[in-house]
């Protein structure tokens, strides 16, 4: 373990997405003690510049709500957001790729086909074709983006049971007469996972893309602050208040950026292990 | 002699489709006594795995399967585990990687044996102890890759018996150790064998290891059973010329004389 932090370390990409991610948890998690209020809530002049009044340091939109407070509590929505989606599709993807892998034949090619159907649509309009039927509340736009981002964890986690369930220890669980449902979870599965894990970051990345986009659009939760919203709050005065959409667009950057590179460095120092070994 | 354990009638094992077919064994015929030890040897490709996977109700599904493999020394047909150890060839792969030894161990007597958890830790403790494991304590609670090969060999025959099988089939179960780590294991499996009075199954292309171990000897090539009989009959008079072929073939410096002189 000890050994694993120190390769981690010697990337600098993955250091800069541990700084990136840990200031964006941070400023997460700190949001409803330093910004006890809604963050919904109006409390100054409109359209105050960043840097101009103490108080708001980074300025105040349209209707006087306080852009920092907004800023630090649409990072917990989207890191919400992002890690539950990531959650959900690799839950389902790996239990779907583990049990066509593992079962072969006819269940196998039905498994597949389904999993083919989910990623010919887009998983934007996916998302938004399900959001716009189902409305808009967390838990459903979370379940919204994991339709899209479920298959790709399933193809991987497929392909790697199809040479694991072939190991011998796999062959010596059947030996020992286990049920084939606890070989593919117990003994296939576990095995199965790196490879899958792998693309959590890309997963969190594009989830928390996907909200931003479907909250731009209106069709995000309209209780909640998020960057998206933010964004196309400020839209409407984007030549007189540049810094409205700016400022949150600089926050979903940092967050996409801190994660991916994040798993960048742990799947790299993962590997480093594996090659060693 | 009393019922035999095991009988194979008359058995057949095609892989493939009827245009491709492979025959991996054709007609073989086969008795192991309760409590007898057949080395079964061949060279690769004669179709001894495939005999030991066919007992072991292990063969994939695309290969076919004619003729009968009974159990006349057992009142009921075979539970995998319960009645049938098997150990692997590469100890490397027969152990899985993310889970405990002492999981693995321990799941066979869990599910054949009826035990608790904590009885099964016992069990397994127990195992890795006349396996001579050091630190049986410490290994339980250890994964594979803190093993070397012989060990794991030896923690994989452990997981193979937890739960006292009838019949242990080895599938060349020292191929892929060093000579010094072989012997090692040669001795494990006949202190085995011995004190649990259980059957052995050997595969092995190694004529001096069968001899050392195996009571009888049955030769295989290109998936026919070429020459069967009791050990020393076998290799002092064999009656095919492929047997007495890989009898005169067997010489280097590190094997025992096969036949002691007088």
């Amino acid at each position: 373990m000890r050994e694993f932090a120190a390769r981690f370390i010697r990337s600098p990409e993955g250091v800069a997405g541990l700084v990136l991610t840990t200031c964006l948890l941070a400023m997460a998690l700190s949001a409803p003690y330093l910004f006890p209020r809604d963050p919904l809530s109006i409390v100054g002049r409109p359209l105050l510049a960043p840097f101009a009044d103490p108080a708001f340091p980074l300025g105040t939109d349209r209707l006087g709500r306080d852009v920092l407070a907004g800023l630090m509590h649409g990072a917990r929505t989207s890191l919400l957001v992002g890690i539950s989606a990531a959650v959900v599709a690799i839950l389902a993807g790996a239990i779907v790729g583990t049990l066509a892998g593992f079962s072969s034949g006819w269940f196998d090619e039905a498994l597949m086909r389904v999993v083919d159907a989910f990623q010919i649509v887009p998983g934007f309009l996916l998302a938004l074709a399900f959001v716009s039927v189902m409305g808009a509340s967390l838990p459903l736009i979370v379940l919204a983006i994991a339709l899209g981002a479920w298959t790709g964890p399933a193809r991987l986690a497929r392909a790697e049971v199809l040479s694991i369930r072939e190991r011998d220890y796999v062959a010596a669980a059947w030996v020992i007469g286990m049920h084939p449902l606890e070989i593919a979870f117990k003994e296939v599965l576990p095995n199965a996972l790196p490879p899958v894990l792998a693309l959590v970051s890309v997963i969190v990345a594009g989830a928390v893309l996907t909200e931003a986009a479907l909250s731009f659009l209106g069709l995000g939760d309209p209780n909640i602050v998020t960057w998206g919203s933010m964004i196309a709050e400020g839209r409407n005065v984007l030549r007189t208040a540049p810094f409205l959409s700016i400022v949150p667009g600089l926050g979903l950057v940092a967050m996409v950026l801190g994660v991916y590179l994040l798993g960048e460095g742990l799947v790299e120092a993962l590997a480093r292990r594996r090659i060693r070994q | 002699m009393s019922k035999p354990l095991l009988q194979v009638r008359d058995l057949s094992v095609v892989y493939g489709r009827r245009n491709a077919a492979t025959h991996a064994l054709s007609t073989v015929d086969l008795d192991v006594a309760v409590g007898g030890r057949l080395a079964v040897i061949g060279e690769s490709g004669s179709g001894k795995t495939t005999l030991a996977l066919a007992l072991a109700r292990l063969l994939p599904p695309e290969a076919v399967v004619e003729g009968s493999i009974a159990w006349p020394g057992l009142d009921r047909s075979p539970v995998g585990g319960r009645d049938i150890g098997y150990v692997f060839q590469d100890p490397g792969s027969s152990l899985n990687p993310v889970l405990t030894i002492g999981e693995q161990v321990s799941e066979g007597a869990r599910r054949h044996l009826g035990l608790s958890r904590g009885a099964a830790k016992k069990r397994a403790l127990e195992l890795l102890e006349r396996v001579r494991i050091p630190d049986p304590e410490a290994a339980l609670r250890a994964y594979p890759h803190q093993f070397s090969g012989g060990q794991r060999q030896r923690i994989a025959i452990a997981a193979a018996i937890a739960a006292n099988p009838l019949v242990l089939i080895a599938d060349e179960p020292t191929s892929a150790l060093d000579m010094v780590v072989q012997a090692g294991i040669v001795r494990l499996l006949d202190r085995l064998v011995r004190d649990e009075g259980m059957s052995l199954i050997l595969i092995t292309h190694d004529i001096a290891l069968a001899s050392g171990l195996a009571d009888a000897i049955a030769v295989f090539r290109d998936g026919r059973l070429v020459e069967t009989g009791p050990t020393p009959q076998l290799l002092s008079r064999p009656a095919n010329a492929y047997t007495r072929m890989l009898i005169n073939s067997h010489i280097d410096f590190t094997s025992p004389r096969l036949i002691e002189a007088g």
